[in-house]
């Protein structure tokens, strides 16, 4: 009896073609696989390296004597920070006073005009204005508040550093808001509240503590720039608290410092990129657990 | 005429009372108003650095014309103008950023999309943002004690020697550290967690159909990603690099504490250069006349200019992306 | 018969309250932009008793509810025609406030939406803060009306002790009951509840409609439900709506044990639904 007709496998077809290759493109792919996981090591190594060095560099200068005392003169061991620490504190105030009402408010209007066409406008020029280098801030703020007047001043530079914080607040605004879930907006409304004080004291109110954080991400961002400061806050060797005259700041006295041939200031240098370091790395580990939290405990 | 429609009064329903309808649309407006002209302030913003920005520049620009962005000279005793070099030296050191960060970023963020285990996912990202959020100066810092004496005495020598690499006119000349290669390199570091994070989360909204469907052809791991998830990706990604680019255009101090702050056209990337944030920095409160302010000004709003467009391309190609549409 | 003769309310005793009704639906439409969601009802909701509407899902019968308060207008691009009046007086009259509606009519939502930054006390308080001058309570007689409304509630005992922790805290259950004390605390005429069981566990949802029936001795209640059992049990009388339009309203039992409308009888002996 002849047999079933056997299946002939065509030799050439797609399928035995790609048999053949299937080892080299298996090593291929494991190789391109390897690099990847090289690319991601390579990636975090400068974080690593950079605050490795920081540490060892930096942790001798550490003492209550860094936040308290002010700089010695050249030569003399000792001596802290004490002016740059209060002036950027100041700093920090003067532009949170500009950067959080506006960009809170801006974030609350994008979130309830979401899509209307200022909405989508304004938030494309908060992302752009974002974009912008600190140095055109700082030249900016020069224009309008230091050479009218024809000193430099910690309100200029507050005021630079203030625009900055704008588009920073106003984006974690806008999303912080975004979470909080329509029904406790419908439910307010259903106790016959108006539609203003839903929004400021429901909407807000739950928003508030992502709200808070974003705005505090934005202060650690701001802390930590120099070069609006430049020629706005200019520094200050000596204690001012005085919001029209300079001022010393954290990372300009940090560059400062950095670029003198004495070892004490250079020290101090290190001292405070640390202490700079370590508030932005207490706040964004916070940030991180306080919205990381939110979004895992999911919507409503 | 006012009826307080007191809660369990059987009649009086409904209207309540004329000053509570008011004092509800009275509230409405106000806030409404509020949060609109806080809105309105970021646009004016903009505005209005465009405007200071330019008036300031503008005898600059007038007196030196279109020039002002080729000419070479800069001649404070003069009160001569050109910002050529600092233009091409912001150029060159953003390129040498991109070209050693986008490969590095790119791979960092393949390998969070689609290698690691969930539970490396939250730390590496958050590695990134904390290299994200570490101040300009402080990078400059690095670089000063860090970067430049390791090039100095070990990489440049390695390339130009032992490489072979010196007589091209690139890599030539003396090795001083300062140069155009550390600042081009503590941009890539700098530049890194931001095209990482943008490419990170494009390719994590890539659909699972697109990957599966790659695979069930038979595909390799390598040959999804490749063929299948990168294509769909391409324009966000490019979003990424082009944002990192408006990153890199702008830098300021880490750029100005390396880059050894000299005014030349440089063919070798050993040698100092500038760069026009850098060039601000260092002279502006040294400049004594109007002429030589009003040129640091014109360099800054051609800075301005050029962020501002590189960054609304990147803003746009995201948006694009975000809207929905792959590739 | 879905719904077993047992189950049914006891007849209703004969009203000694006023004839009129508490809230009477006048050729309502109402549309979500060109969806079209409710279709010409005309409805009178009697005083001091539990309505239920029942229908499948998208009759539209929540989108009515919604009506009477006045929410439904809050989703852009909503749109109603008709009257809806409310002891005598046309809620949707041109120059009537939204607000002041919502201030004399309590909702409760199908889930539990207790604010979360606020305490139980908070809640329940939440609908006083906005009346106006006059007609806020003082601190005591704040303290007394969220007691009587956890109590009405049946929430009192279980909270008495912590009035002061996050309403977060509660079970699903009593955060539905908070929900209801805090609809109650301004002493509504009307109460709407839009599936208030749908999210509760079966012994929540008994204690939340036990509460139901208690509280026609004090308001007129309107509740929409999937649940056609829950309507038979809890209501005297029952609205059977279907794409749009109101089929059929009926005493409960009489429209479970004898509908009028074959469209009502074939959702009742679950041949659709």
């Amino acid at each position: 009896m002849t047999g079933v007709p056997t299946t002939r496998r065509p030799t050439g077809s797609f399928a035995v073609r790609a048999a053949r290759t299937v080892r080299r493109r298996s090593v291929l792919s494991g190789a391109m696989i390897a690099l990847t996981y090289t690319a991601a090591i390579l990636a975090m190594v400068p974080l690593v390296l950079i605050l490795g060095y920081l540490i060892v560099k930096g942790a001798g200068a550490i003492s209550l004597d860094f936040f308290t005392q002010m700089p010695r003169p050249v030569g003399e061991p000792g001596g802290g920070m004490a002016n740059a620490i209060v002036g950027t504190l100041i700093l920090v105030g003067v532009a949170s006073a500009i950067g959080l009402p506006v960009g809170i408010g801006a974030g609350l209007y994008l979130a309830e005009y979401r899509t209307s066409r200022l909405a989508t406008l304004v938030r494309f020029l908060s992302d752009v204005l974002n974009g912008l280098p600190s140095i055109v801030m700082g030249i900016f703020a020069w224009q309008i508040l230091v050479r009218p007047f024809g000193k430099f001043s910690a309100m200029a530079g507050g005021v630079a550093l203030g625009a900055m914080m704008i588009p920073l607040v106003t984006r974690t605004t806008e999303e912080m808001v975004r979470t909080v879930p329509n029904t406790l907006r419908e439910a307010a409304l259903a106790l016959g509240y108006p539609q203003w004080r839903v929004s400021l004291t429901i909407v807000l109110r739950t928003a508030l503590a992502g709200i808070v954080t974003g705005a505090l991400v934005a202060v650690a961002r701001i802390a930590g720039e120099t070069a609006p400061l430049l020629f706005t806050a200019l520094g200050n060797n000596f204690w001012s608290t005085s919001l029209w005259e300079p001022i010393a700041a954290l990372p300009l006295q940090i560059f400062t410092y950095a670029n003198t041939p004495y070892d004490e200031w250079r020290t101090l240098a290190f001292g405070g990129a640390l202490v700079l370091i370590a508030i932005i790395l207490i706040i964004s580990i916070v940030a991180r657990l306080v919205t990381g939290r939110r979004h895992a405990g999911g919507g409503d | 005429m006012t009826d307080h429609a007191a809660p369990g009064a059987a009649d009086e329903r409904g209207t309540g009372s004329a000053p509570a309808i008011e004092g509800a649309a009275v509230g409405d407006r106000i806030y409404r108003g509020a949060i609109t002209v806080f809105a309105i302030c970021i646009p004016l913003l903009l505005l209005l650095i465009a405007i200071e920005v330019g008036i300031a520049a503008w005898p600059a620009l007038r007196e030196f014309g279109f020039g002002f962005l080729s000419s070479s000279t800069w001649d404070p005793v003069e009160g001569n103008f050109g910002a050529g070099p600092a233009i091409a030296g912001t150029l060159i050191t953003s390129v040498i950023a991109l070209l050693i960060a986008t490969p590095l970023a790119l791979g960092a963020a393949i390998f969070i999309s689609e290698f690691a285990p969930a539970w490396l996912r939250t730390p590496v990202a958050f590695v990134m943002d904390l290299l994200a959020a570490i101040p300009s100066v402080v990078y400059g810092l690095w670089g000063i004690f860090v970067l430049v004496p390791i090039l100095r005495t070990h990489i440049m020598p390695f390339l130009a020697d032992t490489l072979g690499l010196g007589r091209f006119g690139l890599f030539s000349g003396p090795a001083y550290g300062n140069s155009v290669l550390a600042a081009g390199l503590i941009l890539a570091v700098m530049v890194l967690p931001y095209i990482t994070a943008v490419a990170r989360e494009v390719l994590l909204a890539v659909p699972r159909s697109q990957r599966e469907a790659a695979l069930a052809l038979g595909a390799t791991r390598w040959e999804m990603i490749s063929g299948a998830v990168l294509p769909y990706a391409k324009v966000g990604i490019l979003g990424g690099v082009i944002l990192g680019l408006g990153r890199a255009l702008g830098e300021t101090m880490a750029v100005t504490m390396v880059i050894g702050n000299r005014h030349d056209f440089t063919t070798s990337l050993f040698a100092p250069g500038y760069t026009m944030a850098s060039l601000i920095a260092n002279e502006f409160t040294e400049a004594t006349k109007d002429i030589h302010l009003s040129a640091l000004m014109a360099v800054g709003f051609v800075l301005f200019v050029i962020t501002l467009i590189v960054n609304a391309i990147a803003r746009w190609l995201v948006w694009r992306v975000s809207r929905g549409q792959g590739a | 018969m879905l719904v077993a003769e047992t189950e049914l309310m006891p007849a209703a005793e004969p009203s000694r309250a006023p004839a009129a009704p508490a809230v009477s639906i006048e050729s309502l439409n109402a549309w979500f932009g060109s969806v079209h969601a409710v279709r010409g009802v005309d409805l009178a909701v009697g005083h001091h008793e539990v309505t239920a509407i029942i229908g499948p899902s998208g009759c539209g019968k929540s989108t009515l509810l919604r009506c009477i308060n006045r929410m439904h207008e809050t989703v852009p691009g909503a749109r109603v025609t008709g009257s809806i009046r409310l002891a005598g007086r046309d809620m949707y009259a041109p120059g009537t406030n939204a607000i002041a509606v919502r201030r004399h009519v309590g909702m409760v939502f199908q889930r539990p939406t207790p604010f979360p930054t606020m305490s139980i006390r908070e809640n329940v308080a939440a609908g006083l803060k906005v009346l106006k001058g006059s007609d806020r309570p003082s601190r005591s007689e704040t303290a007394e009306i969220v007691e009587r409304a956890l109590q009405r509630a049946a929430l009192w005992d279980e909270v008495k002790d912590r009035l002061g922790a996050p309403a977060t805290g509660l079970s699903g259950g009593q955060q539905q009951r908070l929900c209801i004390a805090r609809a109650l605390a301004t002493e509504p005429e009307v109460l709407l509840l839009d599936e208030p069981t749908a999210s509760l566990d079966p012994i929540s949802t008994q204690r939340v409609e036990e509460l139901v029936y208690e509280l026609r001795r004090d308001m007129t209640v309107v509740i929409v439900t999937h649940n056609m059992q829950q309507a038979a049990r809890v209501s005297d009388r029952t609205v059977f709506m279907l794409a749009g339009e109101m089929v059929e309203v009926a005493p409960t039992r009489a429209l479970f044990m004898a509908p009028g409308d074959p469209r009502t009888e074939a959702y009742i002996t679950g041949r659709f639904g």
